[in-house]
């Protein structure tokens, strides 16, 4: 255990609100337009943290926990989350189930506060998020199963220092799947847009946004900051796939994966900008494939394996 | 083992998932297209590239990759009818369909005697998903065109199979067999105009109406 393995963490913490700027940023530029400041996301947080928050009187305690509690899901599983051969703080075999029931936690908490409003509004979009993410994860699961099945190692960190240059080349078709299966993963979770459109406010396409219509003041900020350690946490785990960084000195595998990561969003703000949202009958097709995806991936790593 | 054999494998299977899972009528005929074109490739790609094996595979990419796709866009062009595919099994049952049909092939294959001489061991389970997909395409949609491609899905299984596992298999029964497909994609073809100009639709399932 050494330095390294801490800071990782660290740095997420303390780099993941730039990711939203960065995303906006090459939206802007895609739209020739001259976009926000890239730290928009901290002096939002700023601002939030120094107002007060409102609450609606048909509210209770389940809406006043998630914000908190849903923050605390997200930065223990940015525990999980290794960087290249240093292992992740809070590594043990079986911590990828972990990683993704956190996040289902995560989801939970912010489902029951929007049931809790008592808004049919958010009421629909919280039926919208449990289908979505129904089918999200076991595309998820599989796909970390089969790194799992192709690095012989049951944890995160096992995995991700596992996957080196000659696996790429063995086994690359396979990767390539289970990557792109991540890829739409972490669409999804993040509410990108195939999937949901972070900046509408249109009622009958919103899903993570019409969630958090209620909140402000703190929580809104809590919200917010959850997000994007959500987006630095999904970007990880694609960044830790496609650079096998194993046998570098740590600053530079540091160095590289937050680039990577930076990478990703840019990559998402490409596809943002590129690509419509689907319509809403059209996503489970999408998150579907993405598991088809997965499955093939994992079929493959067996085939390869024997 | 041939990677490039690997990833042509990975994007037959690939290009069947996305036929199961797309809606319209036109980019289900782009899609078995591409599939088309990357049956050709396998022989191509497959190393020990022979005058026959290029003529054949060059034979394969134009019919499968060209001539089929614009015979059947005219025919879908030409008869007024709707563009979506309309399933009988929804698109998201298809795509899990499809999945079950993947493993269920893997299965066959490791309860099979190894084959000598494959190319890749993905060969035979891929070409048994593509066959039993191809299969679930015909029954599961209404419309004549999708029966056509889920037909040339099949098609690409068997030469996928053929390609893989006895790369010697004598050019005249590969030509054969290739004006076989030609023969019944053209006959669908005509067939397809013909229930158009007679019942203004391309439903096969209500060709039952049909009485004398």
């Amino acid at each position: 255990m050494s330095v390294w393995n801490f800071s990782y963490a660290a740095l997420g913490l303390l780099l993941a609100p730039l990711l939203p700027g960065i995303v906006n940023r090459t939206k802007a530029v895609f739209a020739g337009r001259h976009g926000q400041p890239l730290l928009q996301t901290y002096y939002d947080l700023a601002k939030l943290l120094r107002k007060g928050a409102v609450y609606s009187r048909t509210t209770s305690w389940v809406f006043r926990l998630a914000p908190a509690g849903g923050l605390a899901c997200v930065i223990a599983a940015l525990l999980l989350v290794p960087a290249g051969d240093y292992a992740a703080p809070l590594a043990f075999p079986g911590d990828l189930i972990l990683l993704a029931y956190l996040l289902g936690l995560m989801r939970f908490m912010t489902v029951c506060a929007a049931l809790d409003t008592g808004s049919s509004f958010e009421g629909m979009g919280a039926s919208r998020e449990v289908q979505f993410s129904a089918l999200t994860e076991p595309a998820l699961i599989l796909g970390l199963a089969a790194l799992a099945y192709a690095t012989g190692s049951f944890s995160l960190s096992g995995i991700f220092g596992g996957v080196t240059r000659p696996d790429w080349l063995q086994v690359g078709p396979a990767l390539v799947l289970v990557a792109a299966a991540l890829l739409i993963v972490f669409l999804a979770e993040n509410s990108r847009i195939p999937v949901d459109d972070p900046n509408t406010h249109l009622e009958l396409t919103m899903i993570h946004e019409v969630m958090i219509l209620d909140y402000s003041g703190p929580d809104l900020a809590f919200i917010l900051y959850g997000a994007s350690l959500k987006l630095w946490l999904l970007g990880a785990l694609l960044a830790n796939i496609f650079l096998p960084l194993s046998g570098r000195s740590g600053p530079l595998q540091i160095a590289c994966l937050v680039a990577g990561i930076f990478v990703v969003a840019v990559v998402t703000g490409v596809i943002e900008s590129v690509m419509a949202r689907l319509s809403l009958l059209k996503v489970p097709q999408l998150l579907v494939g993405a598991a088809a995806m997965s499955v093939l991936g994992f079929v493959l790593m067996l085939r390869y394996a024997l | 083992m041939n990677a490039w054999t690997d990833i042509m494998l990975v994007v037959l299977i690939l290009t069947t998932f996305w036929l199961l899972g797309s809606s319209r009528l036109a980019s289900c005929i782009r899609i078995c297209a591409i599939q088309g074109v990357a049956t050709g490739l396998l022989g191509v790609v497959g190393g020990g590239l022979s005058i026959r094996v290029a003529a054949i595979s060059l034979a394969v990419i134009v019919l499968k990759g060209l001539a089929f796709p614009w015979l059947l866009s005219r025919a879908l062009r030409e008869s007024n009818t709707s563009h979506e595919v309309q399933p009988f099994v929804g698109y998201v049952a298809s795509l899990l369909v499809g999945v079950v049909i993947l493993g269920l092939s893997f299965w066959a294959d490791s309860c099979l005697p190894a084959l000598s001489h494959v190319a890749s061991r993905l060969v035979a389970p891929v070409a048994f998903a593509l066959l039993i997909a191809g299969l679930f395409l015909i029954v599961a949609r209404k419309t004549a065109v999708n029966q056509v491609l889920g037909y040339l899905v099949m098609e690409n299984g068997i030469y996928t199979f053929g390609f893989g596992v006895v790369r010697e298999i004598p050019a005249l029964v590969e030509l054969g067999v290739l004006m076989d497909v030609f023969v019944a994609v053209f006959v669908m073809g005509i067939a397809i105009y013909r229930i158009n100009r007679t019942f203004d639709h391309i439903d096969s399932d209500q060709l039952t109406l049909l009485k004398g």
